[in-house]
C-alpha cells in the first residue's frame, strides 16, 4: 500500500470520523446526559414501575451502548466495501 | 453432600479444565506468548475480552455496590460499559491496524521515543498491579467463605493455577481459558438471578422483572421506612458532579486499561477487532443488565429476611452464621432489645459488606447447594481470568517493552521467552503478597487503577491516532502531568487509609472525590500535551506515514 494518503483514503477517514462523532454524541446524550445531567427532571417521568431516569441509568444506557458498538461495526463494514469498490472502478 | 464438598468438587473440576486448556495450548514463541499468534476467532476473543474485563469487582462486588448506592450505582453500570464504546470506536481498530504486541509498543513507536515507551510500560505495570490486588481479595473471600481454608492458602492455590497456565500457554493459553471462564462466570451469575427473580416476582427474567415488577418501588418504600435513602432517586449518596466525574473516569479508564486493549491485538484483522468488540459488549451487557436486578432483589430479600426479626432467630440462620465468621456481616444488638434493627441511622445494628450480596444471594433465597457452589466457582473464574490477563500484560511490559525494546535489542526469541517467564513468576509473587497482605484501601484500589488509566494512557493513545501533529514532547509531558496530578490528588484525598494520617490532607478537589479526580488529570493531560506539541517540532516524516497507515482502510484480511 502506498504510504501517503490518496484522495480516497482521505474520503474514507472523513467518513469514519463523521460516524464516530455521531455515535459519540448519542453516547454522551444517553449516558451522561439522560443518565446523569438530566436525571432529576427525568426521574419524574414514570417508565413501567420505575422512573425513566432510573431505568436509563441502570439498564437503558447499557442497551444503547451495545447498539452503538454494533452500529459502528456494521457501518464500517459497509464503508470498507464502498472503498474497495471505488478502488476497483479506478483500476478498470 | 454439604455445600463445602460440592463447592470443592466444582472448583476442582473447573480448575482441571482451565489447566488442561493451558497445557493443550502451550506455546513456544513470543508471538503466541504475547498475542496468541493473532489467530483467535472473533467470538472466542469477545468472550475472552468479557472474562478478562469482568473482574472479581464485576462479579462479586458490583451488584452489591449497586444495591447499596441505589440510583448512584450507575457510576459502575454505565462507567464500565460506556468505556467500551470509547474503546471500540476510538482505539481498538487502529491499535489492531498498528499490529504490534503491547500498548507501550504503540506509544513508543508512535512517539519515536524510548522514554515514552518506558513511561507507558511503567504506567502499565502500575495500573496492572493496582488492579490485580483487587482480584486477590476476591479470591481470598471466596476461598475463606466456601472452603473454610485460611485466606493465605486460598490465595496461594489461586496463584498456582493462574501461574501454571499463564507460564505454559502465554496469551494463547490465557485467551482460551478466559473464553471458557466467561461461560462459567455468566452461568454462575444468571442461574441464581433467574431463581431469585422468579421467587420474588414470578417473572424468571431478571432483566425484565426489574422494571415490570414493583420490587424496586417496594424496596424504595422499605428503605424510607427504615430511615435509609430512597433507592430510585438520583444523587442521594453522591453529588451530581461526582456521579458525572466518576462515571467519566471509569469510562476513560476502561478504554485505557492495557490488559483489555491488548486483547484486540490477538485477532486476525481490523474488521475482526471491531466485531470482537461487538461480541464482548454483548457478553458483558448480559451480566451488566442482570446486575442491577440482582442488586435490588437481593437487597429486598436480605432486608426482608433479617430486619426487625428476633436476633436469636437471625443468628441461627446458617448463612448468617458463616458470613458472620468471615467478618463481612456483623450483627450487634446495640440497644439490647433482642431484635435486629436495620436502619440508615445511628441505631443501625447491621453492618454488611457489599461484597457478600452476590455470593450470599443463593443462600438467602434458599437455592440448592449446587447453585451456591456454582456461584463460588463463578467468582473464582472472574477473579482468576482477570488476574491472568493482568499477569501477561505486566510480563510483556517488562520483558518485551523494557528488556527487549530498550535494553537488549539483540535478544533471541528464547531469551525473551525466558525473561518473560521469569517476570511472570516475579509478578505472581508480588500479586500473591498483595493478596495475602491487602493494602488497607482495598475498596478504592480498582477505582484508582481506572483513574490512573484515564489520566495517563487513554489521552496519549487517543492523540497518537487522531492528532497527527502530536509529538514526543507533547505526549511525554501529558502523561507525566496527568499521572502525577492524579497520584498526588488520590494520595491527598485518601491519605488516612494510604499514609495513616488522622485527617485527609485534602477533602476533595473542588468537590470531586478520589474516584473521579482522574478526569481532571485526563483533561490536564490533553491540555498540556496539546500546548507542548504545538510549540515543539512536528513529528518526523516516517511517523506521519505511520499514522496515515494506521488510519487507512485494511484491504486484505
Amino acid at each position: 500500500m502506498s504510504q501517503t494518503l490518496t484522495e480516497k483514503q482521505k474520503w474514507y477517514w472523513k467518513k469514519n470520523i463523521k460516524l464516530i462523532i455521531i455515535l459519540l454524541i448519542v453516547w454522551f446524550l444517553v449516558g451522561l446526559g439522560a443518565g446523569v445531567l438530566f436525571a432529576e427532571p427525568l426521574s419524574k417521568i414514570q417508565f413501567l414501575n420505575v422512573s425513566l431516569s432510573f431505568w436509563i441509568a441502570h439498564q437503558g444506557a447499557i442497551l444503547a451502548f451495545i447498539i452503538l458498538i454494533l452500529t459502528y461495526a456494521i457501518r464500517m463494514d459497509k464503508l470498507d466495501k464502498q472503498y474497495k469498490e471505488m478502488l476497483k472502478e479506478e483500476k478498470s | 453432600m454439604s455445600v463445602e464438598v460440592i463447592t470443592i468438587i466444582l472448583v476442582l473440576i473447573t480448575f482441571a479444565i482451565y489447566t488442561g486448556i493451558g497445557w493443550w495450548s502451550r506455546v513456544k514463541d513470543t508471538s503466541n506468548f504475547y498475542v496468541a499468534g493473532q489467530g483467535v476467532p472473533t467470538v472466542a476473543n469477545g468472550a475472552a475480552i468479557a472474562a478478562d474485563w469482568m473482574s472479581a469487582a464485576s462479579f462479586i462486588s458490583m451488584a452489591g455496590l449497586v444495591a447499596f448506592l441505589g440510583y448512584d450505582g450507575t457510576i459502575y453500570l454505565m462507567g464500565w460499559t460506556g468505556g467500551y464504546v470509547l474503546l471500540a470506536l476510538l482505539l481498538a481498530p487502529y491499535l489492531r491496524k498498528f499490529g504490534k504486541f503491547t500498548v507501550p509498543d504503540f506509544i513508543g513507536d508512535r512517539f519515536y521515543s524510548n522514554g515514552a515507551r518506558a513511561v507507558a510500560a511503567v504506567a502499565t505495570i502500575f495500573i496492572s498491579l493496582t488492579y490485580i490486588s483487587g482480584q486477590m481479595r476476591g479470591v481470598g473471600i471466596v476461598f475463606s467463605r466456601y472452603l473454610q481454608v485460611d485466606i493465605v492458602i486460598g490465595v496461594l492455590i489461586g496463584m498456582a493455577i493462574v501461574g501454571f497456565f499463564a507460564l505454559l500457554g502465554g496469551m494463547k493459553g490465557v485467551t482460551w481459558t478466559q473464553a471458557i471462564q466467561y461461560f462459567v462466570i455468566i452461568i454462575a451469575f444468571l442461574i441464581p438471578a433467574f431463581a431469585i427473580s422468579f421467587q420474588l416476582t414470578g417473572n424468571p427474567i431478571p432483566q425484565l422483572a426489574l422494571t415490570s415488577s414493583d420490587i424496586v418501588e417496594r424496596l424504595g418504600e422499605i428503605q424510607i421506612d427504615l430511615g435509609m435513602t430512597e433507592y430510585m432517586a438520583p444523587f442521594t449518596d453522591l453529588s451530581l458532579l461526582n456521579v458525572f466525574m466518576i462515571t467519566l473516569a471509569l469510562m476513560a479508564g476502561t478504554a485505557g486499561l492495557p490488559h483489555v486493549i491488548v486483547r484486540f491485538y490477538t485477532v486476525k484483522s481490523v474488521r475482526a477487532a471491531r466485531w470482537s468488540a461487538v461480541w464482548a459488549i454483548i457478553f458483558i451487557g448480559l451480566l451488566y443488565l442482570t446486575a442491577p436486578a440482582v442488586g435490588a432483589f437481593a437487597k429486598y430479600n436480605l432486608i426482608d429476611t433479617i430486619a426487625d426479626k428476633p436476633l436469636e432467630e437471625v443468628q441461627n440462620i446458617d448463612w448468617v452464621n458463616k458470613w458472620e465468621a468471615t467478618g463481612l456481616l456483623q450483627l450487634d444488638d446495640i440497644n439490647g432489645d433482642g431484635t435486629v434493627n436495620f436502619t440508615g441511622g445511628e441505631d443501625n445494628e447491621v453492618v454488611i459488606d457489599g461484597d457478600i450480596i452476590v455470593l450470599s444471594t443463593p443462600e438467602v433465597a434458599k437455592l440448592s447447594p449446587f447453585i451456591i457452589a456454582l456461584v463460588a466457582a463463578g467468582g473464582l473464574a472472574a477473579a482468576l481470568s482477570t488476574a491472568s490477563g493482568l499477569l501477561i500484560t505486566m510480563t510483556s511490559a517488562v520483558s518485551h517493552d523494557i528488556y527487549y525494546r530498550i535494553f537488549n535489542k539483540k535478544a533471541s526469541e528464547s531469551q525473551r521467552l525466558l525473561v518473560g517467564r521469569m517476570t511472570l513468576l516475579a509478578a505472581l509473587a508480588v500479586a500473591a503478597y498483595v493478596g495475602i497482605n491487602p493494602p488497607g484501601f482495598a475498596g478504592e484500589v480498582v477505582a484508582l487503577a481506572f483513574g490512573l488509566g484515564a489520566a495517563s494512557l487513554f489521552p496519549v493513545i487517543l492523540l497518537g491516532i487522531f492528532d497527527k501533529r502530536m509529538n514526543k514532547e507533547g505526549a511525554v509531558a501529558g502523561i507525566i502531568t496527568g499521572l502525577s496530578f492524579t497520584l498526588i490528588m488520590i494520595g491527598a484525598i485518601l491519605s488516612p487509609s494510604i499514609f495513616g494520617t488522622e485527617q485527609p490532607i485534602l477533602n476533595s478537589f473542588f468537590g470531586i472525590n478520589a474516584q473521579g479526580v482522574g478526569v481532571v488529570g485526563m483533561v490536564l493531560n490533553f491540555i498540556v500535551s496539546f500546548i507542548v506539541s504545538r510549540i515543539t517540532p512536528e513529528p518526523p516524516q516516517e511517523i506521519q506515514e505511520l499514522i496515515e497507515n494506521v488510519r487507512a482502510p485494511e484491504l486484505d484480511e
